[in-house]
């Protein structure tokens, strides 16, 4: 969790606002909108070695892009919170405009790389516009087959990981059990699981749930357990009773291990979620990789991808979200 | 208001008596026995200061835990107001070396434990207000843990067992771990807390000058297995300043119990 670095905190923002609050003009942003002139012209002039619809759109999509950092670069910190944002991904903005450049033209224009495996940026816009219907249902799934599947294995993980954290009966029965059936990846139960539910979709459930609850109890219950024996002599003295031991004692002090469980889980349940959907689910950004696989659509493939990057993105930020606001007592949190 | 003026009259709860009675105790360490406290057998008048004073690690904390009922004696009988101390209870609060405050929550928060703990809370919010005020930490009511001082979180601390109204107040080298200017500030203030609340205090330290300075009687420990080799009482009215020199002619007697005539 260390390792995961910081991109935008606070004080990075702040720090990319305070460097240049006199210049009116940013430099950087100037440059960053020549560039994506620059690949708009390229786009739009230089003649493609197969035509391709949507280059048009492509190279507005550049023009708009130039025009906001020209704009940003112009009126300074007038712009607010957004601007310093636009400001600090400056030279993000410079070389993603020249990578976009550079694909352009091994793709579409020369065709350097081969056709139709790797896809031109033209060609994957062309499955956004064309086929969003599908791929937005497709999102849909797969984020209410996750949602069910987490929600029920991050509840048994946390539960169980309670009891046999507080529990040394519990503890007893249910660690040799874990210890044998918790390191197997949940997809070698896949072949299982589809023969014993009655549906595939309740079969990728199980599995999900199955995935995320591992690393949770594991989590939880060390977190349980190393809980500082002071804490409990304190609210004993004070006249603790057992359940506010529990409740108000244990949990909220191994919340932080429980956090990189649901994290850690989180990661699994994504990896569980595209192999059941690709084997078995008729449905979900896993189905629709498997479709366009069987029509040899790659744009479509390269558009799916990046779409689920874009939601497991997102959900681990809405964790991370989660865990910021329920551990805002900790000091140095690393920020997604 | 007779019965009005009966509940006045008592809030200001008196000091518990504490009876030890040939309290022995030991602990199992890799299956031997480790005896740690040695026939042990004393009372404590109630609302007094008593200090335990002995080597680190000679069985005074344990002494402590066994008065607060976190711990039970393996012999002997430890008794407060003539009832056998079993579970522990909110009328005896044991006050750590190590503030350990909770870290998620709140100064005011951490105060109302106990009270929260009890199921009290909710009407008596202020006396979590008044007990923030009286360790001097008013306007801190939302800071967390970490962004306190030593001292400060030594008087949360403080603050959450006074919240409780405790009638006997057990300190485990309270202030062992403060730098020693805020030491002597927090010394000064332990004794008018004390007064203020009129409950009776033990603390364990091996600090020969605080434990003459804060108590009226000064019990010595010998090394493990503890036993008591000298009372001492300190006939000297307060506030106390540290330049007495009976105070000094007290401070020679102890460390002398204690085998370190020779360093005076």
């Amino acid at each position: 969790m260390a390792s995961i670095d910081p991109p935008l905190s606070e004080s990075a923002v702040q720090e990319a606002a305070s460097v240049r609050p006199a210049a009116s003009l940013w430099s950087t942003g100037l440059v960053a909108a020549a560039a994506w002139v620059g690949t708009a012209a390229l786009i739009e002039l230089w003649p493609e070695i197969i035509p391709q619809p949507y280059g048009r759109e492509l190279a507005a999509g550049a023009l708009v892009i130039a025009l906001l950092l020209a704009v940003v670069a112009a009126t300074g910190k007038l712009g607010g919170k957004a601007a310093v944002t636009i400001r600090y991904y400056g030279p993000w903005f410079l070389a993603s405009a020249l990578v976009v450049s550079g694909w352009e033209i091994v793709t579409a224009k020369t065709g350097l790389l081969p056709v139709p495996f790797f896809s031109s940026p033209q060609s994957i816009l062309e499955v956004f516009f064309d086929d969003w219907e599908r791929l937005g249902i497709s999102v849909f799934y797969s984020v209410l087959l996750l949602a069910k599947g987490y929600f029920f294995g991050a509840l048994a993980g946390f539960l169980t990981g309670v009891t046999i954290g507080w529990s040394r009966a519990a503890s007893y029965w249910v660690h040799p059990v874990l210890r044998l059936i918790g390191p197997l990846p949940a997809t070698a139960w896949l072949p299982l699981a589809f023969f014993i539910f009655p549906t595939s979709g309740s079969a990728s459930v199980f599995l999900i749930a199955l995935a995320t609850a591992f690393p949770v109890t594991i989590l939880t219950w060390s977190g349980i357990a190393s809980v500082n024996r002071d804490y409990y002599d304190i609210a004993r003295t004070l006249g603790a009773k057992p359940l506010f031991l529990i409740f108000k004692v244990a949990i909220p002090a191994a919340l932080p291990h429980v956090f990189v469980g649901l994290f850690m889980g989180l990661g699994t349940s994504f990896a569980v979620l595209v192999v059941a959907e690709m084997l078995g689910v008729k449905a979900g950004l896993g189905w629709y990789l498997q479709w366009a696989q069987g029509w040899a659509a790659y744009a479509n493939m390269y558009a799916a991808l990046l779409v689920m990057a874009l939601m497991c993105s997102t959900l681990i930020t809405i964790l991370f979200r989660v865990r910021d606001w329920s551990l805002s007592w900790q000091k140095g949190l690393v920020r997604w | 208001m007779v019965v009005l003026a009966t509940k006045e009259a008592e809030l200001p709860a008196a000091g518990q008596q504490i009876d030890i009675r040939n309290v022995s105790h030991q602990f199992e360490l890799e299956g031997e026995p480790l005896p740690v406290l040695d026939n042990v057998d004393f009372s404590v008048e109630p609302g007094s200061f008593v200090a335990l004073l002995g080597p680190s690690g000679c069985g005074k904390s344990t002494l402590l835990r066994l008065l607060a009922g976190l711990d039970q004696p393996t012999n002997g009988e430890l008794s407060v107001d003539g009832e056998i101390v079993g579970e522990p209870d909110p009328s005896r609060i044991l006050v750590f070396q190590d503030p350990t405050l909770f870290p998620w929550r709140t100064v005011w928060d951490n105060v109302a434990l106990g009270l929260e703990a009890q199921g009290v809370l909710k009407r008596s919010r202020h006396r979590v207000d008044n007990a923030i005020e009286l360790v001097g930490l008013k306007g801190f009511d939302k800071a967390y843990p970490h962004q306190l001082s030593g001292g400060m979180s030594q008087r949360v601390a403080l603050a959450r067992a006074l919240v409780n109204e405790p009638r006997l107040l057990l300190l485990d080298e309270p202030l062992g771990k403060l730098d020693s200017l805020t030491r002597l500030t927090m010394q000064t203030e332990l004794v008018s807390l004390w007064q203020r609340a009129g409950l009776t205090a033990v603390l364990v330290t091996h600090d020969v000058e605080e434990a003459l300075f804060l108590s009226q009687r000064v019990l010595i420990f010998g090394p493990r297995p503890a036993r008591i080799v000298a009372d001492i009482s300190v006939d000297l009215p307060y506030p106390r300043h540290r330049g007495d020199p009976r105070l000094a002619e007290l401070r020679r007697e102890a460390l002398g119990h204690l085998g370190l005539a020779a360093t005076w």
